[in-house]
């Protein structure tokens, strides 16, 4: 058996990388990605720590987690097609309407 | 342990990919490896039912997402992260350098926090646990979960209409 804390590293890494590149990149679909990449770094913690404490609560999280993260997707690039319509661009630098 | 060493360095260089390539659509087939590998770690801690939703939520839906917007807006290559013949050094501009140190100091305190913690024993006992099946699964979301679950299916509902909402083409006055 692997131990659960080489997991929880593995999440912590990944989530990590999902950080940097939402600090970094500056096009809305790579960020997009990298928001994806974070919310499956926790998932991949609660499906380690659901075995550590043999709880299956921790699956049901990721359940949600997963519901959450498609409906976030679907709305989030229905957004994005929205703002490549109005302002034809994808880096969000040129995004700045609400700046006074 | 050799399978999970694979598998983990896999996902990391998958995601290292997602955040360097410089064309969006290398970064959703990078972000699909990143997805199918995790499928894999989580049936190695007794997700079996959760890789399935991986894989068809994730690598069948959302990625399939993702490629259809690159594909509708284009993917050329974009420059945000420096152009091709500039040196690392020259590229890391000052938000990119606070970046840096912040998720390095992020991976630090998170490694650390870790190593140091209780959480080095592995449990065996795994046939206690269901085995991660849909069975098990289903007992306790649809009876300690069935508010959630309700609000879950209420949440897809909403977040269609909004999808398709906002995709309308605007009115012409």
């Amino acid at each position: 058996m692997v131990p659960t804390s080489y997991f929880l590293i593995l999440s912590a890494l990944l989530f990590t990388i999902g950080t940097l590149g939402v600090l970094v990149r500056r096009n809305v679909l790579i960020i997009f990605m990298s928001v994806e990449m974070m919310l499956n770094a926790v998932n991949l913690s609660f499906a380690a720590l659901a075995r550590h404490f043999l709880d299956l609560n921790g699956q049901i999280f990721m359940l949600m987690v997963m519901v959450v993260a498609a409906a976030e997707v679907a709305v989030g690039l229905a957004i994005v097609m929205a703002v490549i319509r109005n302002k034809d661009t994808t880096n969000i630098e040129d995004v700045n309407l609400l700046k006074g | 342990m050799f399978l999970f060493v694979v598998f983990a360095l896999i996902a990391l260089a998958a995601a290292v990919g997602v955040i360097t390539s410089r064309k969006p659509v290398y970064s959703a087939l990078f972000l699909l490896l990143n997805f199918a590998t995790l499928a894999a770690l989580y049936i190695m801690v007794e997700a079996q039912f959760l890789a399935a939703v991986q894989i068809i939520v994730y690598a069948g839906a959302v990625i399939v997402l993702f490629l259809f917007v690159v594909m509708l807006i284009g993917g050329g290559e974009l420059d945000d992260i420096g152009g091709r013949n500039k040196k690392f050094l020259a590229r890391l501009t000052w938000p990119r350098g606070i970046a840096l140190v912040l998720g390095l100091g992020l991976l630090v305190a998170v490694g650390y926090g870790l190593l140091s913690g209780q959480l080095m024993t592995a449990t065996n006992d795994a046939a206690a646990f269901g085995q991660g099946s849909v069975q098990a699964i289903a007992a306790v979301l649809y009876t300690d979960y069935a508010l959630p679950f309700e609000l879950a299916s209420i949440l897809l509902l909403v977040g269609m209409i909004g999808a398709v909402a906002l995709a309308q083409p605007p009115k012409k006055d």
